[in-house]
């Protein structure tokens, strides 16, 4: 068996197919993931990495995805929590795409008002506006109600 | 055009109101019609029953020229089984030019507008806004008053579910006024309000009844946002005679309606209560609101 270095063990296997996020803001890696619906029922290997130096920023996270690429709409829910991150698109070991993430102005239909009396939730609809990306603020264009991110990922 | 919130309703647009319910006080006052919505139909929604605005609403359209439908039960409507708001509202605007809508949610009327050909005026939605109410406050103090500018604002209340008084902060926005707020510590106005607003004006919270407002505006703290009784009875306020007296001469005392211990009866009488008054208006500016709505 051939010995596997020390280094690369402790870090992180490179994957075949799949998606890495690097530059995601120190501490955002796991609702990154919260944004993407990534969950334990996940099929693929999800690594992640916490508090690696970076020249850029200091301290950033990364994600590894396996099996799994990210459709543009996606893109631009992880810019509101990791306005940074760059997204690689990984195929047979190689980098075939590679975007630095957007802050929409407007996001429609991908995550609920928070406010349980807006009628977005009766009608099975939302479209919430940039209102700043950093820090996130966000408003409901119906019940006009302004939330940061921490009440959009409860 | 639709009025469904009065945050980013423009000056020019409040002027026009002004103007036109001008012209329509002599008609709400004698109680006649005129014919400029002669053959327009009026539906009014009421999701949540609200006697004094429905009633307000079909005063004014009726003093109009024009006919009214609608509910005030919704348990009556398909409503109560379930029905989407946005599949409502398709159905009615078949049969009228404008839809007037109460809703205990909020952004219900922004819903409703985005669904309907037809013009959607927002009677109240949830906890967000009421701006018909808050254009004919700016009305009645503009009559009463001569001026909003220079004016000294004292706003009371559950600040943070009144939707009066988000609608009627809007506004004020606009002019050259400062407002001081007062409210129950876990009622206090929303900070992205406050935020939005305090670019163009002077807001101040307080932590009394001020005797230095031209204008005082009270509303009603209702007993279901407390969870604790004993929190309740100790957020409660009132404006009474003795409070009355320490106001300039000139000071003007308003109250959306309706009042539960918040103005003492006493205060009725005092030439500074103009929450009778206030009511009033309602009619000549929602006059005003329709005919300049329905085209
Ligand atoms: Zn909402």
């Amino acid at each position: 068996m051939a010995e596997e270095k020390p280094n690369e063990f402790l870090k992180a296997k490179k994957i075949e197919t799949g998606t890495v996020i690097d530059h995601v803001a120190k501490g955002k890696a796991m609702r990154v993931l919260g944004v993407l619906g990534i969950k334990e029922d996940f099929p693929g290997t999800v690594t992640v990495l916490m508090n690696v130096p970076s020249s850029h920023y200091g301290r950033k996270d990364i994600i590894k995805i396996e099996g799994r690429t990210l459709e543009k709409k996606e893109l631009a829910h992880i810019a509101l929590i990791a306005p940074n991150a760059t997204v690689n698109t990984i195929k047979k070991y190689a980098v075939i795409d590679k975007y630095v993430v957007q802050t929409p102005s407007l996001i429609e239909g991908v995550m609920p008002c928070p406010n349980p009396n807006c009628i977005t939730s009766a009608e099975g609809i939302s479209r919430l506006s940039v209102v700043q990306a950093h820090p996130l603020r966000l408003k409901c264009s119906f019940c006009e109600k302004v939330y940061g991110e921490a009440d959009l990922l409860r | 055009m639709d009025l469904i919130t009065a945050r980013g309703l423009s000056k020019d647009f409040i002027d026009d109101v002004f103007k036109k319910a001008k012209t329509y006080e002599t008609v709400a006052k004698k109680k006649t019609a005129v014919d400029d919505l002669r053959g327009k139909t009026l539906a009014t929604l009421f999701y949540e029953p609200s006697t004094r605005t429905q009633l307000s609403f079909q005063t004014a359209m009726h003093r109009l020229g024009g006919d009214v439908i609608g509910f005030s039960d919704p348990k009556t409507t398909s409503a109560s089984k379930g029905e989407r708001l946005s599949d409502t509202i398709r159905v009615v605007e078949g049969y009228s030019d404008v839809i007037v809508i109460r809703h205990p949610l909020e952004g219900s009327a922004a819903l409703a507008a985005e669904y309907s050909s037809i013009p959607v005026i927002n009677a109240g939605d949830g906890s967000n806004q009421h701006p018909t109410q808050a254009l004919m406050d700016l009305y009645t103090i503009s009559r009463e008053k001569k001026k909003i500018d220079g004016l000294t604002f004292l706003i009371a209340g559950d600040l943070k579910y009144g939707r009066t008084v988000h609608s009627l902060l809007y506004l004020l926005a606009h002019y050259k006024v400062k407002v001081m707020l007062y409210s129950p510590p876990s009622l206090p106005m929303p900070q992205w309000i406050v935020d939005e607003v305090s670019g163009r004006i002077e807001v101040e919270v307080v932590d009394r009844l001020r005797e230095d407002a031209d204008v005082v505006y009270a509303t009603r703290v209702q007993e279901e946002r407390f969870p604790d009784p004993e929190e309740y009875r100790k957020s409660l306020y009132q404006i009474d005679a003795d409070f009355v007296e320490k106001l300039k001469e000139d000071a003007i005392i308003m109250h959306p309606l309706p009042r539960v211990k918040e103005i003492s009866p006493e205060v009725d009488k005092n030439p500074r209560a103009k929450y009778f008054e206030q009511s009033f208006y309602g009619v000549p500016v929602r006059m005003a609101i329709l005919s300049l709505l329905v085209k």
